[in-house]
């Protein structure tokens, strides 16, 4: 399977990344390297075989139902880009 | 008394024990080492402050007889490693200005062991790349020649010359411990990251087996495969560092509930009796006549040593990597949704919070970052999730299958080469085409893929006196035997002359 400018453009968007004009045609080339590289995957024969879940058998640890953390606004808010009044500040969503 | 910046990890300790030295002499050495090495940009941010805090604070705690033991060790830590109060920026853009507010868990326990942070070292962005070239601070250079080459120190603290690649993503840490900058470094491995950067410099690196060490505080690539581990000059070292690192954290849920052994303790132990597989899978096209013959020279090293060598198949290893770049870009693009601009990181603003995203994406990550990001988004996508992404987690079963299929049989660990050439050259691979850079991972990947312990150790050098490695893969949880294993090659091969500081500014 190949990518065309259309699907690059689309993919861009689903990631939330801008793109250029001149940057789509590359990114074509690239991916469809890439998508050629593990068509070889289509050899295998997978019939039967169940999809990898967790690398090491292992159950889930589970934790008691309780507030572990929190009292820590500062530190949540250190790395913001714009905060106000302890909320993460975001361009108009709702118009 | 040999310089100290060129003592091995366990050397030191035991120095520092003796009181032949003090912890501060042996940091102020090294904090000098790096300044006269800013060449290499192996260290994205230098600590000595904090270095020479924390080893008054050791030489303390060595006086008063409650000694850690890594008591007054000198590291310099991957930049994936989340340090708090220490901007933490995994080589990317989007999170240069970044200040983690928390530790690392692999940090914490290196730091409750009395080790001492000489700071923060360079990586390909987000630990995506082979080379070092992806780091948003720009390549890391090796400390290696080849031989005739050339490069060399320029004036004003600079290189001249096309000069190597380090090998990545650790490249920093790979560099940092082959040109003498720190006794070890933590490094992470998603398909190669510790090893291949180890064979490229001549270090040891170690990938623990995946639930070894805490994820939690390690800016996260691809969660199921992603490993921390050690770089080091010696495999007594990379023991000792590994089971300082190690250990079960209850805030990374797939954390080892097992005991850490004492690995050191193992290295000493030998491989009279163990069963070495050889698999022929790993003999692939175009594998260069030297690193054949020193996969040979392996082999017959471990044999006399009391090893019983024999041929074992992994059939499926010619799909672990095509595998790989469909479920390490599907798990990064999930991963990395999280840089949007709104929590942490890079903003850059736009007509909607649709095109801040966007805006703030596009210029905080790198070429190689947001290509493996694309690739991710395209396989999870409707209409293609099953024929990508839901056959490569079916083909991934099936290479865990081969290795258990070989371990049942008795084999104990299996000798491969580290990579498949030696290092190259800054701008020599990957420039067209990504595939080529990311087939340097074809030995290494399997064993992510499947969850298992590999540790890379220097074996020789190549007819341009550049470092060949090999690399043991070992059953999950029994890291003790790579170290046995590993030790019997480092015995057999002679420890690697490593490069004299041409590098170092007068």
């Amino acid at each position: 399977m190949s990518v065309d400018e259309k699907t690059v453009r689309r993919i861009a968007h689903l990631a939330r990344i801008a793109v250029t004009d001149e940057e789509v045609p590359h990114l074509q080339g690239e991916l469809n390297a890439i998508l050629s590289f593990v068509e070889q995957l289509n050899e295998v024969d997978v019939d039967g075989i169940e999809p990898m879940t967790s690398v090491t058998p292992m159950t889930m640890r589970k934790r008691q139902d309780g507030v572990t953390d929190g009292y820590c606004v500062d530190k949540i808010l250190l790395n913001a880009p714009a905060a106000e009044d302890n909320f993460f500040l975001v361009p108009k969503v709702v118009e | 008394m040999t310089e100290l910046t060129h003592l091995t990890l366990a050397e030191a300790r035991d120095g520092l024990k003796a009181k032949s030295f003090s912890a501060v002499e042996l940091a102020t050495a090294h904090v000098a080492a790096i300044a006269q090495a800013r060449a290499l940009n192996a260290y994205v941010l230098e600590t000595p402050e904090k270095a020479l805090a924390m080893a008054k604070a050791s030489d303390a705690k060595i006086a008063a007889g409650t000694a850690g033991p890594l008591e007054g060790i000198p590291l310099g830590i991957k930049d994936l490693f989340c340090t708090e109060g220490v901007v933490s920026t995994a080589g990317s853009n989007i999170l240069k200005t970044f200040n983690p507010p928390y530790e690392s868990t692999v940090t914490k326990n290196l730091w409750n062991d009395g080790a001492v942070m000489l700071g923060k070292l360079n990586m390909d962005e987000f630990a995506m790349g082979s080379s070092n070239e992806t780091s948003a601070f720009g390549p890391v250079v090796s400390p290696w020649r080849r031989t005739g080459s050339n490069v060399g120190a320029a004036g004003a603290g600079g290189i001249e010359g096309t000069h190597l690649v380090p090998g990545g993503s650790s490249g920093g840490s790979a560099s940092a411990v082959a040109a003498h900058l720190c006794l070890g470094a933590t490094a992470t491995d998603t398909g190669g990251s510790i090893r291949q950067p180890a064979a490229f410099t001549g270090t040891v690196g170690i990938k623990p087996t995946y639930g070894r060490c805490s994820r939690w505080g390690t800016v996260a690539f691809a969660s199921s495969l992603d490993q921390a581990g050690p770089i080091t000059r010696t495999v007594r070292d990379s023991a000792i560092m590994l089971r300082s690192m190690a250990g079960l954290d209850l805030k990374d849920t797939t954390s080892a509930d097992l005991a850490v052994p004492d690995f050191e303790a193992a290295v000493s132990r030998g491989v009279k009796g163990l069963k070495i597989g050889i698999p022929k899978e790993y003999r692939v096209e175009g594998m260069s006549p030297e690193i054949e013959a020193l996969w040979s020279k392996g082999a017959e090293w471990l044999r006399d040593a009391g090893a019983e060598i024999v041929e074992v198949s992994l059939p499926h290893t010619k799909y672990a990597l095509p595998a790989y770049y469909i479920v390490a870009p599907a798990e990064a693009s999930s991963n990395l949704a999280r840089y949007d601009g709104v929590r942490y990181g890079l903003r850059v603003p736009g007509r909607d919070i649709a095109e801040m995203y966007e805006n703030t994406r596009a210029e905080g990550f790198g070429r190689e970052v947001k290509r493996r990001i694309m690739i991710g988004t395209y396989v999870l996508s409707a209409g293609y999730y099953d024929a990508y992404y839901v056959r490569a987690q079916k083909i991934r079963t099936l290479i865990k299958r081969d290795f258990e299929d070989v371990y049942a049989k008795g084999v104990h660990a299996i000798l491969t080469p580290a990579t498949p050439t030696a290092a190259f050259g800054i701008g020599e691979k990957g420039a067209a085409d990504p595939v080529e850079m990311y087939l340097n991972d074809i030995f290494t990947v399997t064993v992510n893929m499947a969850g298992l312990p590999g540790i890379a150790v220097p074996a020789g050098l190549d007819p341009q006196g550049l470092p060949l490695g090999l690399q043991l893969i070992g059953r999950a949880f029994d890291e003790e035997t790579l170290f046995a294993a590993g030790q019997v090659i480092e015995n057999a091969a002679g420890r690697i002359a490593l490069p004299s500081a041409w590098w170092a500014k007068a």
